[in-house]
């Protein structure tokens, strides 16, 4: 029984030194969107354990981050959006990380192949209510989205111009649940993150376009949105810093980026 | 012999320990979701926040309002015991009473099996089968509806409702029943008038619990509901208190962010509320 006792507290000393460890290290910081909380935190975490260097990130919003980069106050600032000129001419420079492609998506057997951007809209908004108004068959159209927390959410309504307009019947948390409902609903219509499509659902095109990382890249594909890394122009980056930057824009981080579910441009 | 002793100790130390630490675990989530649960209802306000019909925390005159998940919760809750309850309570006299000893262990065994299905699972088939089903039935452009949830719930609860009920109708003393029968009472009589009287109090106990397990799913409601704030009505998509704090937690901030641990807080309450009642109705049974 002793031993049993024994054998217990070595364990616990082994875990409390286990804990230890550490020492003050090279930061890098960031700053911004919230939609890319997961492309830019599976790069830090592969950055810091690549170089041991630190790696924070401050999930705040692009207009946040934008103007956290122009303060001083982080070393990248992350957008969702390009610059606008006015910020271009306070001296900040955009660099393009990856794409965000988003896929409107139907059941398989919806007759429907093509949607402009405006009907795409209008179908969201609840104006269009019908699919024979858009060259389907009789039936109502059943709208199907994500959650008000989503990034997804967030860059297809701020894309389509529908920011707190959407009518929707379902508001389901993840990619894999919109494909579930839309492949289970003949009348619905969802978006969801390309890189999740599967065939269970079809992906339609939008003004004439499908979908797809050629189309996203050259910029034909109208549903989609960058993720830009926000730096001082003439400013020199923290050695840490312009590391980071260098290992997030380089091809490197290519496989990273699509883990993450979004086109890399580099 | 003195050894003997200090074993002894020692075990007694550890299982307080560990008894303490259950204790423990439950003052710290109270305390956390009070102090995390407050200051947002006071900033909402407590009025509008659990009267407010509005629920719109991303917009840019963010809303607040959580009576929708109030009444969707009830309802919900309500709908799956007015369709779980008669099942799981003449399931229950059957299996107690009239049911041959082969069928009632097989239908035991299903009943136990039943109860260790995970609630994803539930929620997956609710979303393949039950959802079309309710779509077509009911010729609605949509099935993610208040109803499939509650009928989702109203299978997850006949566990509880029919394993519990057994174990009261079980307990009900054969001289009850023997007295009933020598008194000229039909076996149907017997059971209805003398053995579920008897066995109320369990009965009860059961249905609480029913409504306990009810209330706090969320996985499965999450699937079949839609997760729309909509007030609640029965063809509609709907979101539950559950169902509106684990789609929010994922990425909400701020105000939003506690907002999501004040609803939690109303949650705890009404689950306190439900624990209340079993034992007020386990202490009856008692007597």
């Amino acid at each position: 029984m002793k031993k049993l006792i024994c054998a217990f507290l070595a364990l616990i000393m082994a875990l409390s030194l286990a804990a230890c460890g550490g020492k003050e290290q090279a930061t890098v910081s960031t700053d911004g969107s919230t939609s890319m909380q997961k492309v830019i935190s599976a790069l830090g975490e592969a950055f810091m354990e690549d170089t041991g260097a630190n790696f924070t990130y401050n999930a705040t919003g692009s207009g946040t981050g934008i103007k956290a980069v122009k303060d001083g106050t982080c070393d990248i600032g992350l957008s969702s959006r390009y610059l606008k000129d006015s910020e271009k001419a306070e001296g900040l420079k955009e660099t393009i990380l990856a794409i965000d492609g988003i896929a409107i998506i139907v059941h398989p057997d919806n007759t429907v192949a093509d949607l402009t951007v405006e009907q795409i809209a209008a179908v969201f908004r609840g104006e269009i209510t019908s699919w024979n108004e858009v060259g389907g068959s009789d039936g109502e159209i059943v709208c199907i989205g994500r959650e008000e927390s989503s990034g997804t959410r967030d860059g297809f309504e701020s894309i389509t111009g529908t920011e707190e307009a959407c009518v929707y019947k379902q508001e389901l948390t993840s990619n894999g649940a919109v494909l579930t409902a839309v492949a289970e609903n003949p009348n619905a219509i969802g978006y969801v993150s390309l890189s999740s499509v599967k065939d269970t659902v079809k992906a339609i095109s939008v003004g004439g376009v499908a979908p797809g990382e050629a189309t996203i890249k050259d910029g034909s594909y109208a549903v989609q949105r960058p993720f830009v890394l926000v730096t001082k122009e003439g400013a020199a980056l923290s050695e840490t810093a312009q590391a980071f930057f260098d290992f997030a824009t380089s091809s490197a981080a290519n496989e990273i980026i699509s883990a993450a579910g979004v086109v890399p441009v580099n | 012999m003195k050894s003997n002793k200090l074993f002894e100790r020692v075990v007694h130390g550890i299982f307080l320990l560990l008894g303490l630490v259950t204790v423990a675990f439950v003052l710290l989530i109270t305390v956390y979701l009070v102090v995390c649960g407050i200051p947002a209802m006071m900033e909402i306000g407590v009025w509008n926040f659990l009267f407010g019909k509005v629920w719109d925390p991303a917009a840019s005159d963010p809303k607040y309002g959580i009576l929708p998940f109030v009444l969707s919760s009830i309802y919900g809750t309500a709908g799956a015991l007015v369709i779980g309850v008669p099942v799981g309570f003449f399931t229950a006299v059957y299996l107690s009473k009239k049911a041959s000893k082969r069928v009632k262990e097989w239908m035991s065994a299903a009943v136990s099996l039943l109860a260790g299905i995970p609630s994803v699972v539930y929620g997956l088939v609710g979303m393949m089968v039950l959802v079309p089903g309710i779509r077509e039935i009911f010729h609605l452009p949509d099935g993610a509806s208040l109803l499939a949830a509650m009928i989702v719930l109203a299978i997850m609860i006949l566990p509880s409702i029919i394993k519990v009920s057994i174990t009261a109708l079980d307990a009900v003393p054969k001289e009850y029943e023997d007295a009933s029968l020598a008194l000229g009472a039909t076996p149907e009589e017997t059971w209805f008038r003398v053995s579920v009287p008897a066995a109320k109090s369990g009965i009860a106990a059961a249905v609480v619990l029913g409504v306990g397990r009810a209330i706090g799913e969320a996985m499965a409601v999450m699937m079949v509901s839609g997760n729309v704030a909509n007030m609640p009505s029965l063809f509609e998509s709907v979101r539950f208190l559950t169902t509106a704090v684990s789609s929010g937690m994922g990425y909400a901030d701020g105000l939003y962010r506690e907002a999501l641990f004040s609803i939690a807080l109303v949650l705890f309450l009404f689950i306190m509320l439900i624990n209340a009642a079993l034992n007020f109705f386990l202490k009856g049974e008692k007597k």
